[in-house]
């Protein structure tokens, strides 16, 4: 056990860090708080020039326009992106999740066409798996692609889609199939979004905005090529980009979340509470130590599964305490934030007394959805049960 | 950085394992925690022929000179095994005290034969009001003489010497001089027998001053912290076989998620502990300065989740759960010792509280 920095990590550290020293936007606290749709140029051109000094995808391998870097090495590029609050990049999905499934399962013609533009930022990727009647049941999806000749004719609709107003592709999970046992029959396309009948209607959420979509295909030819890995073999396909999503996340929610923090201990000085401060209230300070020992715990717990992933060559099951832990600790944090602000955490964003801007409004309502999206905690639990314990499979 | 185990820490892990569960079983552990002090002569001194008294302190007084990480993986091994006796109150915490505070000529009389297996030792700390902020202590020490009333001391029945905090310092005292009387406190860890020490003008020597002991009790707190980790790992692993056998409904419990759904906390809980606990361990080994932050947060976090863990097992065990047989209530109850001792969660929050929030800023944690 050594949690000193190696030399490679350390020079790692330094390079990035002297890079974002003079290339990171000194404005994005004046976008931050706008509308995506709004501040999503602006988020390009960011991507654009993280791409120019190839720190884009700092996991991919060398020759995709990553850096190769280890789990560590990863962890450190998002923690110093936290340290100065850099800007999120466009292309999230494409970069995280979707760029590597293509590189693991696409074909040379695939990676070729598809990952410099992912990189680039000049095509924006969504990703269409939920629908109506298959959330957790992923596996029973409906949407369905018929194989007529050189193309898939695909119909169906997808739901909870992020990025899908913006997006230019979609890796799309379809039933081409359906005779044979649900998880056997699925395949994963890779879709124009400009084909004709594919429609997207912004999804409103509890906070009042869209960031997500309803993707509906109406006859829409995809050609076949477009098939990304092998035909029926796409729960395995879909399963390696969720796998991405659930190992990944955590590590650069670990600043965030001290932000956040550090931000609450500063209200909690200037807020009276019983003829002093909320700081000095003893309630107060047992939630905020409480909050501030899981943070930490969630930073340790992550270091230790990329230790082990490090050793195992691959994101395991283990990642599904860290979902649960993330999700639950954000929804606990609002919730004392509120405590703090009293009756001024209601107020929204827009309104001349709103505290800093509305956030905690906000995020009290947005945290619901973390304990649901990229797998409900139900969900989560039961992986660590079945997969991790080996209790039976319970669903 | 690596977080993980390297092959000797793995490898002294292992024999651990292998020692406790060759030596001391739980049928060893039911007949010892009958008895009236937990403790056995033989076992000690199988201990300390495997080096597990001398284990972290220095060769120069027959130790083994490892680290403190190494320290927190045997101790969780203990906590597995529910070890009993006195391992604990002699060797970390009496052992700690003494390399913390004590001269080269009171280490080679006190550590030394610590280190060999020839000695046992405790530390009186609370007295009535039972604070861990060691602000109220009325204890007196004077003239080599010290007087007062101390409570909740671990093991103290077979000690040969009891190191007595007072305002003024660390004191050594014989355990069977005339100044020292003895009695037990009947208490819920059955494993690690408490006691009340009066001690009446009873001869003492100065080891050191009390400001120096924090160290020493901060590696004790995260030791404890390790022993719970066992304890939350022998509970969930006993609890995941019970589920994967125990039929209802023409089912294996476990098969339902309202029982698996709390296995999957007991395990998300249990690793947290640990990632919590070998942190604080590295920390203080590697003097680190957040280091009395991560004891604080091990402490905290892991305080409630061995309760919370003991609770699950118990419960998804059923009626079974809440019998005398069955071996979970003697790590529940081991788990609400370990709990209080050194300060329970909401002593760590305000500690915790203290060491970040009334600090000017709350800097980042460096990668």
């Amino acid at each position: 056990m050594d949690l000193n920095l190696t030399v490679e990590e350390a020079a790692f550290r330094d390079e990035f860090r002297a890079w974002l020293e003079s290339n990171v936007p000194n404005d994005w606290s004046s976008w931050r708080e706008k509308p995506l749709d709004e501040s999503f140029p602006y988020l390009r051109a960011w991507q654009r020039k993280l791409h120019e000094g190839r720190w884009a995808a700092v996991s991919w391998p060398k020759e995709y326009g990553g850096r190769s870097a280890s789990l560590m090495q990863q962890a450190i590029f998002w923690e110093e992106m936290a340290r100065v609050e850099a800007p999120p990049m466009a292309n999230a999905l494409g970069l995280g999740l979707i760029g590597p499934t293509i590189i693991a399962y696409g074909t040379e013609v695939q990676k070729n066409r598809f990952i410099p533009k992912i990189l680039s930022a000049e095509e924006i990727w969504c990703q269409g798996f939920s629908e109506p009647n298959a959330g957790s049941d992923l596996a029973s999806l409906q949407t369905e692609a018929r194989l007529d000749d050189e193309h898939y004719i695909v119909n169906g609709q997808k739901v909870w889609t992020s990025y899908g107003w913006v997006g230019d592709w979609c890796e799309l999970v379809v039933r081409t199939d359906p005779t044979v046992a649900k998880h056997k029959g699925l395949s994963v396309l890779l879709v124009d979004m400009k084909s004709p009948g594919v429609e997207v209607r912004p999804l409103r959420q509890m906070t009042g905005e869209s960031e997500f979509n309803e993707l509906f295909f109406r006859d829409v030819r995809v050609p076949a090529e477009n098939l990304l890995g092998k035909a029926n073999d796409g729960w395995n396909v879909a399963m390696s980009t969720l796998m991405y999503e659930r190992g990944s996340y955590g590590a650069r929610l670990h600043l965030i979340f001290k932000r956040h923090i550090n931000r609450l201990v500063e209200l909690s000085r200037t807020t009276p509470r019983n003829g002093g401060t909320a700081a000095q209230d003893p309630l107060i300070r047992q939630k905020l130590a409480q909050l501030f020992a899981e943070i930490e715990i969630m930073r340790l717990n992550q270091l230790r599964a990329f230790s082990r992933m490090t050793a195992s060559g691959a994101p395991g099951p283990e990642g599904s305490i860290q979902k649960i832990f993330w999700s639950e600790l954000n929804q606990r944090l609002q919730q004392i934030a509120q405590e703090i602000l009293g009756p001024y955490g209601q107020l929204l964003q827009g309104d001349s007394y709103a505290v800093d801007e509305g956030i905690w409004s906000y995020g009290y309502l947005r945290t619901r959805g973390n304990t649901i999206e990229a797998g409900t905690s139900e969900v989560q639990r039961n992986i660590i049960g079945h997969f991790v314990l080996g209790l039976p499979r319970s669903y | 950085m690596q977080f993980g185990l390297n092959e000797s820490q793995e490898l002294l892990r292992d024999s651990a394992r292998n020692f406790f569960s060759g030596e001391c079983p739980m049928g060893e552990v039911r007949r010892l925690m009958e008895s009236d002090t937990a403790y056995d002569a033989s076992l000690w001194r199988k201990l300390a022929d495997h080096g597990y008294t001398g284990i972290i302190f220095p060769e120069e007084y027959g130790g083994v000179g490892l680290g403190k990480v190494e320290l927190i993986l045997l101790a969780e091994q203990a906590g597995r095994a529910l070890l009993p006796g006195p391992f604990f109150s002699t060797v970390v915490l009496s052992g700690s005290v003494i390399d913390a505070v004590a001269s080269a000529e009171q280490k080679k009389k006190y550590l030394a034969p610590i280190c060999r297996g020839e000695a046992r030792s405790t530390v009186a700390i609370l007295e009535a009001p039972a604070s861990w902020d060691l602000q109220a202590m009325r204890t007196t020490a004077a003239n080599g003489k010290v007087s007062g009333e101390k409570l909740f001391v671990p093991d103290a029945a077979v000690a040969d010497f009891i190191l007595v905090l007072a305002p003024t310092g660390v004191f050594v005292a014989d355990a069977r001089s005339p100044g020292v009387t003895i009695f037990p406190m009947s208490s819920m860890d059955l494993t690690r027998k408490l006691y009340s020490v009066q001690f009446k003008n009873a001869p003492a020597e100065k080891l050191g001053d009390l400001e120096r002991v924090r160290p020493a009790f901060d590696l004790a707190t995260v030791a404890l912290v390790a022993e719970i980790v066992g304890g939350m790992q022998r509970t969930l692993d006993l609890t995941v076989e019970y589920a994967k056998t125990r039929k209802q409904f023409g089912k294996t419990i476990g098969s339902f998620q309202a029982v698996q759904h709390q296995c999957a906390d007991m395990y998300l809980e249990t690793e947290s502990s640990r990632s919590a606990a070998y942190y604080a361990a590295w920390a203080l080994q590697e003097n680190v300065p957040d280091a009395s932050a991560a004891v604080s947060i091990a402490k905290i976090y892991a305080s409630d989740a061995g309760r919370t863990v003991g609770n699950r097992g118990i419960q998804i065990h059923g009626g079974m759960g809440f019998t005398w047989e069955n071996d979970l209530h003697l790590y529940y109850r081991r788990a609400k010792a370990s709990e209080t001792a050194f300060g329970d969660a909401t002593f760590h929050r305000e500690r915790l509280a203290r060491l970040v929030m009334d600090a000017a800023v709350v800097a980042g944690t460096s990668a």
